[in-house]
């Protein structure tokens, strides 16, 4: 259960989260929507560690986690897809697969744990000594959704799987996201801008607006709301 | 488009071919600057085996000074200009252990290898670690400051007279080694053969451990490998002490081959900058082979009567040609500033 409770963040004198509120809790698909700029790659950011919240609190199963650095908030359950996927492309599939199991020690379940993203994703399975950089934009979602798997999260962030992907693509990863958040109950917290596309799969959304929450809903009310739809999320 | 297996191979074959290629090229270029030379002046102007070979030696101390210059540079985009002066304190502490503390040599070269990992690791932690964020040229002047700060203390503790060493593997009256019909001198053969292994210690490490891929990991995408859970200010530590240890062989077995004295890695960190760019500043195996390259053509340039004076412009000329054809070096392949 992640709780985000009144954050701020900065960027220098750039205030791109001001006040941000977010609940996710377990076993839940949630999603953050809004424009370019509206502060969702940085609610990520700070759940992640990348970047800390100059005030507010976020705490993860009762732990205060907003001023740990990133590689230990990965130890404690959650893993994020970063925008724009950031594969190690000079490194081959296995070895991607590998360094997402880094904080790991458990040999055999590593080995077990790729089969398995191998059978969600069976494109990497066939290639799995192929150099990252060389594989498709789809396909290197896939590895990046498959390489945060590997440290077996309780909590998943993705950070827009659907950047320059072709809508049959998108609507594949989202179909494989849902399969794998009720499987192995994964909580989710997905950003997007595709908002049709995360709301199909998303239990409760979010709508940020230049740096705060503009509203906050169940997904299935949000997707029947006509206002809500033209206003907020352009389609 | 289906692609079978047989036809994937062949694309793997020629791509070898090509790389293979790519490799011996300075070779080929000095072959005809050196017919140019010959063709000008009329003079006789041989490659000779034993030259090939003694430049082997020599350049094992190149392509391991060069090696360590390019662990640093894939990393954090940095050149170390202290490198060299950093493996020449190892290689008093090498001559004090064997000296004052009577030291076997080869225990005097294992424990010059701990100090190196110690005194490389402190380096990026002290000096480096805290101006990371820094423009890349505050960071390069710092290096240079590290190369006076380095050379003084040298100098300060164990005085500018040089000091020589002698290697074990190459007593005074051993014979010299004969390899293919050419003799070469054991001081170059046993240059080789340590410089070797711990390249090959420094590319198993990389390629078949955990820390090396995580190591790899940090230096190709420092935000990604966080999220991995990879402290990358560690990796990056770890990266100058390898660096470090790799940079001390090369001094080691440099001192018995040319005296030690603390200006003596100055001229060798010209020719490891130069392999280093020859190869291909982040790949590490184009270093070594650009040290390699470097060493065989200086020697067989030097090694005729006629141009021995002219070596180092002859070496510098093949790599400008070869450079001309290829910006990134024989095995490089960053074109892109990281941004």
């Amino acid at each position: 259960m992640l709780r985000v409770t009144d954050i701020r963040t900065q960027y220098g004198p750039v205030v791109a989260l001001d006040g941000v509120s977010v609940f996710v809790p377990d076993g839940q698909i949630i999603t953050v929507l809004g424009a370019n700029g509206a502060g969702k790659s940085t609610l990520l950011r700070s759940i992640s560690g990348l970047i800390h919240p100059s005030s507010g609190m976020i705490e993860y199963d009762n732990r205060r986690i907003d001023q740990a650095k990133a590689e230990q908030i990965v130890k404690l359950g959650i893993s994020q897809v970063p925008e724009g996927r950031q594969i190690f492309t000079q490194l081959n599939v296995l070895e991607n697969l590998k360094l997402g199991a880094y904080t790991r020690r458990d040999r055999d379940g590593v080995r077990r744990d790729i089969d398995r993203v191998c059978q969600y994703f069976p494109v990497l399975g066939q290639r799995r000594s192929q150099v990252a950089g060389t594989l498709s934009g789809g396909e290197q979602q896939m590895l990046a959704i498959a390489r945060a798997l590997m440290a077996r999260p309780k909590l998943l962030l993705l950070d827009e799987p659907s950047l320059g992907l072709a809508p049959l693509i998108v609507r594949e990863i989202f179909q494989i996201i849902q399969a794998i958040s009720r499987e192995g109950k994964l909580t989710v917290m997905v950003v997007e801008q595709d908002a049709q596309a995360a709301l199909s799969i998303a239990d409760y959304a979010y709508v940020l607006e230049t740096g705060h929450v503009a509203l906050a809903d169940e997904a299935a009310r949000l997707q029947q709301n006509d206002d809500v739809r033209r206003s907020y999320l352009g389609y | 488009m289906v692609r079978t297996r047989g036809s994937l191979s062949s694309d793997q074959l020629l791509r070898w071919l090509i790389q293979a290629l790519t490799i011996v090229s300075p070779l080929i270029v000095l072959y005809f600057v050196l017919a140019v030379i010959k063709w000008v002046f009329n003079g006789d102007v041989t490659f000779d085996r034993q030259y090939i070979v003694q430049g082997i030696g020599q350049g094992s101390v190149y392509g391991a000074l060069a090696l360590a210059l390019v662990l640093i540079y894939r990393s954090t985009d940095v050149i170390n200009f202290a490198q060299g002066e950093m493996a020449m304190f190892c290689t008093f502490v090498s001559w004090a252990l064997i000296t004052q503390a009577h030291w076997d040599w080869y225990a005097a070269l294992v424990g010059t290898l701990v100090f190196a990992a110690f005194f490389g690791a402190i380096i990026q932690r002290v000096v480096i670690a805290p101006i990371e964020n820094a423009p890349l040229l505050t960071i390069v002047i710092v290096t240079l400051g590290l190369f006076q700060v380095v050379n003084s203390f040298a100098i300060f503790i164990w005085q500018a007279q040089p000091k020589s060493i002698f290697a074990p593997y190459a007593k005074v009256g051993t014979k010299a080694f004969t390899i293919f019909g050419a003799s070469v001198g054991r001081t170059y053969v046993g240059a080789l053969a340590i410089t070797l292994i711990v390249m090959g210690l420094v590319f198993v490490f990389f390629n078949y451990t955990k820390l090396g891929l995580a190591s790899r990991a940090a230096a190709q995408n420092p935000v990604a490998s966080r999220l991995c859970g990879v402290s990358v200010g560690v990796m990056l530590t770890i990266g100058w002490a390898l660096a470090a240890m790799v940079g001390a062989t090369a001094g080691v077995v440099a001192a018995p081959i040319q005296g030690l004295d603390p200006a003596f890695m100055q001229g060798l960190l010209l020719y490891a900058f130069a392999a280093a760019v020859l190869g291909g500043l982040d790949s590490p195996v184009g270093a070594v082979l650009g040290g390699f390259l470097i060493g065989i053509i200086q020697n067989v340039v030097g090694g005729a009567a006629l141009l021995k004076d002219i070596k180092d412009p002859v070496a510098f000329i093949v790599i400008i040609v070869v450079l001309f054809v290829r910006p990134t070096g024989l095995l490089g392949r960053k074109t892109v500033k990281k941004v």
